[in-house]
């Protein structure tokens, strides 16, 4: 049984079917979309339409910031340019799209693992899990021994063992990481659709629940498309250029 | 964690205790068994479970050993968590260990270098999947019926592609006193050299009967060992000879760049002696002055280690062969070839360079040692070999030349590659004559059948234009 990890598509379809292809061709047979599918890029109804699709086969999805955000829901604000971007998707949004984003819950649990989009301790509130502190806060509350989050576009693993003492790891992409059933384990499979470590190459992970073995994946797309698509939409420019760059 | 003691007859997730075989300090082994399995396996079960030392190293041992595979590693079979009893369960290795041989040092020098090759092969093997053991010593070296070694207890090790669990967990530095390399005492645990360092501590030991650096018990203690290079093996016995005490002290240099730069490396002259260029190292007689001494502790003070994993390492450190084919059409091709070696050893400080040249032999009868005009074939080629070698300038413990004699050069260059984990090879093709299509080139067949990279060199062939 093996679950892929898929968060942060925004909008970006070329990200978003590469990762599903490699997924695919890597044995797997579960889905958790951990939120942020719409916001920045140029592709939200085919994002939604194939995010739906999957669902309806028993897939889980969550509501992120940027969802909420399209849904009018969010308390905060976005910084402009994803504000900009989130005006522009609601224009885009049919009426079943809305009605799917606003039946999203914000946290899921499954056997040993929790999922949500931003943190353990207050998902609502979309605090990020920027180091250590944070992963270590949202472990503590956890009753799950392994939490996966998005929000946060790069991929980082954190872990706790018995002296409360938070680690954080900095994964090669595709060599497989047995998680120790001593510990819990706070797992960013950086974003699909915009990833900010300056690597263009959209990012996502595998969980196998029977070996405990969690893979980070790395998958290089036509990402020149999908800034070409951005800019044609009118978007703000530099939401091009992140993708161009890899966020560097 | 409060658990009631284990028992003969008891299960624990389909695996029956059948004999408790061992108590250490950290662990106990039982010989279990489960109907589906086709070998003797054994149980490992953490001993003291409420010291975090313990208990994160079992954790370590469970993330590591389903990652490993081949003959120098126990075969992984399943793992329990700590939820109920943590155990590992493991391919039974009946030994025996190195232990017991130290009793018998100082053993004959074949011996130690068979002994310690083994060894280094296994190490090699084990640093390839990205491992650095980490508490390397007798007690953990077992040997398989042929003499092969297998390395065991991963609780120290060090996965340079998992999380280190051990990293700044702990005050105190890693590893067992007499065998702890300088790095680790300064808390580093990513240089596969320091699993080389505590391979010349146990060669030192079968060489002379003594440790090089005692068993301290305080940190200042092992700290001695950032300044103090271990009195020369010679001088406790006259009868190491110096090729093993230059092996032994190039593995206990203080400073990891200055050592081997792999454990094949390591191997590479423990099984080829005769090849080796001694240095200063074989000739010294005593322990350094203490005004060296001094300036070494000096110096050891303000180390800064550098951060290298062992993938890293390893590329570093390669052996290239250069197969150098000494036959009439061989001199267009010798500055081609040694232009490609250049480029493969430039970028790797610690490449090592093994030149190689095959005398081919009739498949049925004796040759005779020399040929007609007197002169010693075998010799006439290794001065070639030396020859061409020349203009790379590389300093004399980075190189060395091996005449083989066999009827097949291909299979010889292959067999050479695979026994002496050879990392790439670079060789010669003088392009298609009918005959050679016909037969096979010897660089076709290596570079089908090498267990390594090849590069294949060929000097561009002049078009002759016909005359109109």
């Amino acid at each position: 049984m093996t679950t892929a990890l898929m968060t942060d598509i925004h909008s970006n379809r070329e990200a978003f079917e590469a990762c599903l292809a490699h997924a695919a061709e890597h044995g797997v047979d579960q889905f958790a979309f951990l939120g942020d599918f719409v916001g920045y890029g140029a592709d939200p109804q085919w994002v939604l339409d194939t995010l739906i699709e999957h669902v309806s086969h028993g897939a889980i999805a969550l509501l992120g910031n940027h969802d909420a955000a399209a849904l009018g829901t969010l308390s905060g604000r976005l910084n402009s340019g994803a504000q900009q971007a989130i005006d522009w998707t609601r224009e885009q949004l049919s009426a079943a799209h809305i009605e799917f984003l606003s039946q999203l819950p914000l946290t899921a649990e499954d056997g040993p693992c929790l999922y949500v989009h931003a943190n353990g301790w207050d998902p609502g509130q979309f605090e990020y899990v920027f180091g250590t502190f944070e992963a270590g806060r949202s472990m503590s509350v956890a009753r799950a021994r392994i939490t996966f989050c998005g929000h946060m576009h790069e991929p980082m693993l954190y872990h706790m063992g018995l002296t409360q003492r938070v680690e954080a790891f900095s994964p090669i992409p595709g060599s497989p990481i047995p998680l120790s059933a001593a510990r819990r384990w706070l797992a960013l499979p950086g974003s699909v659709g915009q990833p900010r470590d300056g690597n263009p190459a959209a990012c996502y992970a595998t969980f196998d629940e029977l070996t405990n073995m969690l893979t980070f994946w790395r998958v290089p797309y036509d990402h020149e498309q999908a800034a070409r698509k951005v800019l044609e939409a009118g978007l703000p420019p530099h939401l091009a250029t992140l993708l161009l760059t890899g966020g560097s | 964690m409060n658990l009631s003691p284990l028992a003969a007859g008891q299960r624990i997730d389909g695996f029956e205790l059948l004999q408790h075989l061992h108590r250490g300090g950290m662990a106990s082994l039982w010989r279990v068994s489960r109907s589906d399995l086709a070998f003797a396996a054994v149980m490992k079960v953490p001993q003291i479970q409420d010291d975090p030392t313990v208990i994160v190293g079992f954790e370590v041992e469970q993330m590591i050993m389903p990652l490993l595979g081949g003959p120098h590693v126990p075969r992984f079979v399943a793992a329990g968590g700590f939820e109920a009893q943590p155990y590992i369960v493991m391919e039974y290795i009946e030994g025996p260990t190195l232990r017991p041989r130290l009793e018998e040092a100082p053993l004959p020098a074949t011996e130690i270098a068979a002994i310690g090759a083994a060894v280094a092969e296994a190490l090699h093997d084990l640093h390839q999947q990205h491992v650095i053991h980490l508490d390397v010593k007798p007690s953990n070296i077992l040997f398989r019926p042929g003499g092969q070694v297998v390395l065991v207890d991963y609780g120290l090790a060090r996965h340079d592609r998992l999380p280190d669990l051990l990293a700044e967990q702990f005050k105190l530095p890693l590893g067992t006193s007499p065998y702890i390399s300088p790095e680790q005492v300064l808390h580093v645990r990513d240089d596969p050299r320091s699993d080389l360092f505590a391979l010349g501590v146990v060669l030192y030991h079968l060489a002379t009967g003594q440790r090089p650096f005692g068993a301290p018990t305080s940190i200042g203690g092992l700290r001695k060992r950032l300044y103090r290079a271990p009195t020369p093996p010679r001088a406790h016995n006259p009868d190491c000879p110096p090729w093993l005490q230059e092996i032994i002290l190039h593995c206990l240099e203080i400073d990891p760049e200055q050592r081997y730069g792999s454990a094949a490396q390591v191997a590479f002259d423990l099984t080829q002696p005769s090849s080796m260029v001694l240095t200063e190292r074989a000739d010294r007689t005593a322990r350094m002055p203490l005004a060296q001494q001094f300036q070494r502790w000096v110096r050891s003070v303000g180390i800064e280690p550098v951060q290298r994993n062992v993938t890293q390492q390893l590329q570093r450190a390669p052996i290239v062969l250069a197969a150098v084919d000494a036959s009439q059409e061989w001199e267009a091709l010798a500055d081609a070839l040694r232009t490609a070696a250049r480029r493969v050893l430039q970028s790797e400080p610690h490449a090592r360079l093994a030149c190689l040249s095959v005398l081919k032999t009739n498949l049925i009868g004796l040759d005779t040692p020399t040929d007609e005009s007197g002169r010693n074939r075998h010799v006439a080629r290794l001065v070639q070999l030396q020859h061409w070698a020349r203009p790379l300038a590389l300093p004399p413990h980075r190189v060395t030349y091996h005449v083989l004699e066999a009827p097949d050069p291909a299979v010889a260059i292959i067999d050479y590659a695979r026994t002496n984990r050879v990392d790439h090879i670079v060789i010669g093709s003088r392009g298609a004559s009918g005959l050679r299509r016909y037969l096979g080139s010897v660089s076709t067949r290596v570079v089908a059948e090498a267990p390594c990279s090849v590069t294949v060199v060929k000097v561009p062939r002049e078009e002759t234009l016909s005359a109109a």
